[in-house]
Order: structure tokens, then sequence, then C-alpha cells
């Protein structure tokens, strides 16, 4: 792209910000999304609330930056995405319209898609009309993700399909699925899968919300019986589904940082709560030298994190890291915002275990320090970015395996037969 | 350090490796342990011929950049000496050259000279002893009618005992001086430290009743608190990309052990425990690298963040520089606890600069301050 045929970055940055001052509010944490408790009404404004927003980004030409104009996008690079969602720090914006609808899901349909998909989902998803979830994990185990037991069997034009996916955030109001099935289990694990789109809601489908240990009732798991799907609905080849899910995986890594994803740059990852400051100046804590010591740690590792993302989406970008160096940047992000919410529950003092509404950002951080190992399971365990990292960024060697060279019905399962 | 340098910058760094690695592999870094200056005369003469001391200074007093960014040009040569455990004064030199190239008067022209060709090596006496906030000065300066009195000690202060000249910052009234005084100025004393360094020596520098021609004040006179901050911000930057070259170096180091040691039949680079551990040291060396290049890059902009990024900077790599070249030593066992073993220059390198201007603890308290006043405007 040059800049003939494309706005420079800094023209592009000067029309982001006066539309943004001018048309969006500023932004709060009590309509983004995360895992603070919500009733369902609530829940359910919210998402309405965040689909007008995208529809009004989207009128405006700033929906999908990166995303080819044939499917409703700008057309533009990474760099105009990094500069909008620098310009977005301190507005208000769609946050569930952004992970998994456009990365990784419009990324993966991007990228292995037919036409006809990508003229179909891609434009609603930009307009807000379609949110997209990741038919992933599943409950017989999160990390082995090619261990998918979920079936898919070929019925003339059709796929039938069976099984259970589960934390998927936010299923019982999203539209579409982004789905990984066994299409083989007469071939090893790998060689068996095939993905598939499919509507969330409907007959065959049942989502069960779960609740989790804070209240918090987003995570859904989804019982699918005997569903039937057009072939037309298939992405990439038959038993090439792990093709099609190590590029899904490597999307889902990028999060924040992937060019079709736009997010505030900065905003605190950890959304519901106030930051270290305000917590410290809420329990009086704010001339507290050690406070103030925890402070400056959370900062710098909020700093370092941010460097760290643009470096590793410059050198993945360039070629000069691997896609597997996405998985630096989970650990990364996992520990940092572990510390962080450790930073913060010490912070709070005994308001941590017990407060009132007067304890103002002090209160409910218990909560948040009860989830805290969420930043280091969700979207892959902290356990499963150190065996990338060793092994396909240091070349390390490779577990040892019972699943490889076998066909997948003969590898062994848990005993309890939840799988 | 970046991943994408222009081919001039990767020439120039290639060219101080090639250099350093001839100069001073580790086993001339082992022989010069009780040399008292650590460095010949004539090996920074050289790397003064390979641009090390001018790229902080503009042109028109001689110096010069390789791509235009100077602190980031730096940076290649201080990543270069952390991978090499380099000895010679390349901060103190550089921080004393950028400030005569900004504040330095007609006074200073031939000292800016000598010091950019090499023949002299000037030093800054900043930090003072005892414990205090970061940035907090002490030493006096006194104006008396067209001179100056210098009162008050200095320390840790790089290769003191070899610098020509002391770019000393003091306090006067209610603002900071900085001064440029000879090292051979009567009531300078310079009393050598013990430092855990291999390569590079510290010492405690005492000014009694030093008195100077007003000449030598760069810049204003109580008004040289923004030149300092400014020279924090560069050394800390410098700092920190040396401490990323020393992690590149241990941890590369390490890494091949771990394929070319075996234990019980296998390599230790196929247990899954030692596995996650280097994914772990990966994963600071990588973010170690970004914020470094971040606060260059923002020091050479001069950015409104340059101070904060500098103290996140340091914050960061102060603990995980020196809880990754303690994890390589563990790694390696007890051969990494050997004077014989290389691992320690460069073990040795991050936990000096770990503790020289600031502290990652003292940063930590930068950094709440910048997160305090940012919060007081929003």
């Amino acid at each position: 792209m040059t800049v003939d045929t494309a706005e420079d970055v800094a023209a592009f940055r000067q029309r982001a910000r006066q539309w943004i001052g001018e048309n969006l509010r500023p932004f709060s944490s009590s309509n983004t999304m995360g895992l603070r408790v919500r009733t369902s009404e609530e829940e359910l404004a919210a998402v309405a609330a965040d689909r007008q927003l995208q529809r009004k980004v989207f009128d405006a030409g700033f929906a999908g930056i990166c995303v080819p104009r044939e499917y409703g996008g700008q057309a533009l690079t990474p760099a105009h995405q990094r500069a909008f969602n620098e310009e977005l720090t301190g507005f208000e914006f769609a946050s569930r319209c952004q992970i998994p609808t456009m990365s990784p899901c419009a990324a993966v349909l991007l990228e292995f898609g037919t036409e006809e998909q990508r003229r179909r989902h891609i434009p609603a998803m930009l307009r807000g009309d379609e949110i997209w979830m990741q038919f992933l994990s599943e409950p017989s185990g999160g990390s082995d993700v090619a261990g998918a037991l979920t079936t898919a069997v070929r019925d003339g034009d059709e796929w039938v399909l069976n099984g259970s996916k589960v934390w998927t955030t936010g299923a019982w109001w999203s539209d579409w699925a982004l789905c990984l099935a066994r299409t083989n289990w007469d071939v090893p694990k790998h060689r068996g899968l095939t993905v598939f789109v499919l509507p969330i809601h409907q007959p065959g489908i049942e989502v069960h919300q779960i609740e989790m240990l804070n209240g918090a009732r987003d995570f859904c798991q989804e019982f699918i019986s005997d569903v039937r799907i057009p072939d037309a609905d298939r992405v990439g080849e038959v038993d090439e589904g792990w093709t099609v899910g190590t590029r899904w995986m490597s999307h889902e890594r990028l999060l924040f940082n992937s060019p079709y994803v736009t997010y505030p740059a900065g905003l605190e990852r950890s959304l519901a709560e106030g930051s270290a400051m305000q917590i410290a100046r809420d329990t009086g804590r704010l001339d507290d030298p050690i406070a103030r010591d925890r402070i400056g740690e959370a900062r710098a590792l909020e700093l370092v994190g941010r460097q760290l993302e643009q470096r590793l989406a410059a050198g993945i970008g360039s070629r000069r890291l691997s896609d597997q160096a996405a998985a630096i940047g989970r650990l990364y992000g996992g520990l940092a915002r572990l510390r962080t919410a450790t930073i913060k529950f010490e912070i709070a003092g005994d308001a941590g275990g017990a407060w009132s509404d007067d304890d103002g950002t002090a209160a409910e951080i218990g909560l948040a320090f009860l989830m805290r190992q969420t930043s280091c399971i969700g979207g892959g365990t902290t356990e499963m970015a150190r065996n990338v990292i060793s092994e396909r960024v240091l070349g390390m060697p490779r577990e040892r395996t019972l699943d490889r060279d076998v066909p997948f019905r003969d590898v062994p399962r848990s005993p309890s037969g939840r799988s | 350090m970046l991943l994408d340098l222009t081919d001039d910058q990767e020439f120039f760094r290639e060219t101080t490796a090639r250099f350093l690695d001839e100069q001073v592999p580790t086993a001339e870094l082992r022989r010069r342990r009780d040399d008292p200056a650590g460095f010949d005369p004539s090996y920074w003469q050289r790397g003064a011929d390979l641009g090390w001391t001018s790229l902080l200074v503009g042109e028109e007093d001689g110096g010069g950049t390789i791509s235009g960014h100077g602190v980031i040009d730096l940076t290649l040569v201080a990543y270069e000496f952390g991978r090499h455990g380099a000895p010679g004064p390349l901060v103190p030199t550089n921080i004393v050259a950028a400030a005569l190239g900004t504040a330095g008067g007609e006074a200073q022209a031939s000292v800016l000279a000598d010091l950019l060709s090499g023949a002299s090596i000037a030093t800054w006496c900043y930090e003072e002893p005892g414990r205090r906030p970061l940035g907090e000065v002490s030493l006096d300066i006194r104006v008396d009618g067209d001179h100056i009195v210098l009162d008050g000690v200095k320390r840790p202060v790089e290769s003191a005992a070899q610098a020509h000249h002391l770019l000393v910052t003091g306090r006067t009234d209610g603002g900071l001086t900085q001064a440029l005084v000879p090292a051979s100025a009567p009531g300078v004393s310079v009393t050598p430290l013990r430092t855990v360094d291999l390569t590079r020596r510290f010492c405690s520098v005492r000014f009694d009743g030093v008195r100077l021609p007003i000449e030598a004040v760069i810049g204003e006179v109580g008004g040289a608190a923004g030149e300092a901050e400014r020279q924090l911000e560069l050394a800390v930057a410098l700092h920190c990309a040396e401490t990323v070259g020393a992690m590149q170096q241990g941890f590369d180091m390490t890494v091949d052990w771990a394929f070319d040691r075996y234990s019980f039949g296998r390599p230790l680079a196929s247990y899954q425990a030692l596995k996650h551990r280097f994914a772990d040291m990966k994963t600071w060396l990588e973010a170690g690298h970004a914020v470094s290049d971040g606060a260059a890059a923002a020091a050479d902009a001069r950015t409104a963040d340059a101070g904060e990024l500098a103290s996140a900077a340091k914050a960061f790599l102060g603990d995980y520089g020196t809880e990754l070249l303690q994890d390589c030593v563990q790694l390696h066992g007890g051969i990494g606890l050997t004077f014989e073993h290389d691992l320690h220059v460069f073990l040795r390198r991050v936990t000096l600069n770990r503790v020289l201007f600031g502290t990652p603890g003292d940063h930590r308290q930068r950094l709440a301050r910048h997160v305090e006043l940012r919060e007081a405007v929003a």
C-alpha cells in the first residue's frame, strides 16, 4: 500500500480523532464486557448497545480498518488500526463485537473461508449484526484442542454434528460460531478434524450458562444434538481442520494486537476494576511507600507489556519472528495480569476480604482476586504457552505423547468417562 | 535490541561486535581483573574511531548519528558492550559529551573535541552516598564572585580514576547546577571502590572546596534540573540496552548448554520442568528487548513519556536481568559459579547495572508518582 492509494496514517489519525471526539462517549467500565456480575436484562441491554455502537463506527467508515473493501472494510494497514486504537483511548467501544468475532473468527474466514462465506458474514460482523463465538474447547480437555470429540458425520450435502463445547463467553446472546469437529476417527488426531460455521440459536443446540465462583454467568456450555449443517458452511478442506486450527489459534493469541480488533490502547486489561492507584486512594494508602512500590510495579508491567506487544506484532508481521512467538505475549500477559490482581488485592487490605459500598474501588477486589487465575487459563493455559515457546520458538524436544501416529479412536482417554 | 535495523545500523553494530570479539574476548577480561583501568587508552581511541563517542553530539560540534536517531544508534553499541561484558566508559563519556554538546560553552569546546576523538575521557558525578530519593542532590556548588566552589561527595562514579574531566551535578540554593571539573583540580580526591564488576571501575569522588572559574558551569546556575533528568534518562536507557545484551548472551549460552548437556541419558532441553523455565526466561528477554528499545526511542524523540518509560525499563530490567542470569547459573549447575566459566561476566554486568542510577525500587517510586500525576489530571 502506498501513500498514493491510501490515506497516510497521520491524516487518518487526525480524522479519527475528530470523529471520536465528536461522536463517542467517555469510556465506562460499567457497560464493558468482562467478568463482572450483571443481571440477564442488564447484559442483554449492554449487548444491544454494543451492536448499535458497532454500527455507528461502521457507518462512519472506521470498522474493519484492515479488512478488504469487498467485505465491508477500509483496506488500510495495521498502523492505521493502531492509530485508531490510540485515539480511542478513554472512549467507549463495542467490546462484545471485537474478540472473538473479528479475531480469530473473521481472521479465519478471511484466510480460509469461501468467497460466499466472507461476503455473507464479514460485513455483518462489521455492522454489529453478527456476534461470533469459538466452539473450540470441550469438556474433555481445554488445552488439548486437537483432541476434540464433537463429531461431524457426512450425510449427502449435509453434516450432522453431535457433542459439546464449553467456555464460550456470552454464547447465550451471540449469533454464529466457528466450530472444530472430528470428521474421521480412523486417522491420527490432527488429521481427522474439520472446521464449520453454524448459527448458535437453532433446534439441537442447548446453551447453558455456567455460574463462576464470583457469580458471573457469561461463560457457557453448548450441547449439540443432531445439528445439520450444509456442506457450504464448511471452512477449509475435509479432515484439514488442523491447518485452519493452527492459524485460528495464532490469531487468537494476538488478542488486542490483532489488526482486525478495535480496542482502546492502554486500557487496563482488567476492565471491571479501578487502578492500583485508585484503590490506594480509596483505602487511604496513597502515602504508604510499600503501596507506592506495588503501584509502580503494576505500572512497569503494564508499560513493558505494551512495548512487548508492539515488538511481537511488528516482528511477526515482518516475519523476523515466527507466528509461534505470539505465545510469548500470551505468557507475559497472563503473568502480568496475575501479578497485578495480587497487587490490587494487597493494596485493598482488609477491604479486599470484607467490604461495603463505601469502599469505592476496593469493593469487590476480593472477587477479582478469587478469579485471578483466569488470566493464565483462558485462551490456552500459560503451561501450554510455555510448551509452545520452548518447543516451537526455542526448538527444544517435544513432549512425548501417546496420541501421535495412531488412529484417534485408539488414543487413551480419561477413565472417569467424563470425556 | 530492535528487530529491524537499517543496513547502516546493522553494519555499525556488526563492526563494533567484531571489534569487541577481537579486542576483549572473555579471556582478556579475566586477564585484566586486577588492571586499575580495565582497558588501554588505545582500545578506547579505536572505539571512538568506530563512532562510540559521537552519537549524542550534533554535527556542528563534530558529532553525528548513523540513522538520525543518535540515542537508538548508541544503544546498539551499549547492547554489544553488554553482550561482550566490554570495558570502557561508554555510558559516562557519552553522557558528558551530550551535556557539553547541549549546554557547553566556548570554554569546553576543546574538551568536547577530545572526548569525541577518544583522546580523553570524562565521567558524570551524579549519585551520592546514603539512601535518598533518586534525583535528590546535596553536593554544594556555591557562587563566590566570578568563581564557584564545590563541596561534597559523589559515589559510585564510573572510571573516575581514569577520567580527565568530571561533570558534577550539585545544588545551588534552590536549584541544580552542573560544572565541568578537571580531575586534576585541587581539592578533588578519588578513592577506588571495590565492585562486583570485572571490567568496569568505580570510585568515590570527594570535592573539598574545589574552586573554579564560573565558566566551568554548564548551562544555568541553579537551572540544570531538566538537563540532569535528561542525562539520567539517557544513562538508564543505555544501561538497559547493556543489560539486555548481557541477558541475551547468558541466555544463548544456557540454551546451547541445555542441548549439549545430557543427564539420565537425555538432554536437559528435553525436560519439561526446564523447558518451562526457558520459556519464562525467553519471555523476560523479549520483554526486556521491547521496553529497552521503547525507552531508547522515547529518549531519542524526547517524548513526554520518556522519563516514565526509562523508569519502567529500569524497574523491569533491574529485576529480571538479574533473575534471568541467576537462573542461567542455576541451569548450569556448579560450573556456572566458577571463575573459569564465562557466565559470571554477564551476571556481574546486570548486577551492577541493576543498582546504578536508581534501583528497581527507586524507579517504581518514580512510576507511582507518574501514575499519581496522570490520574490527578484525568
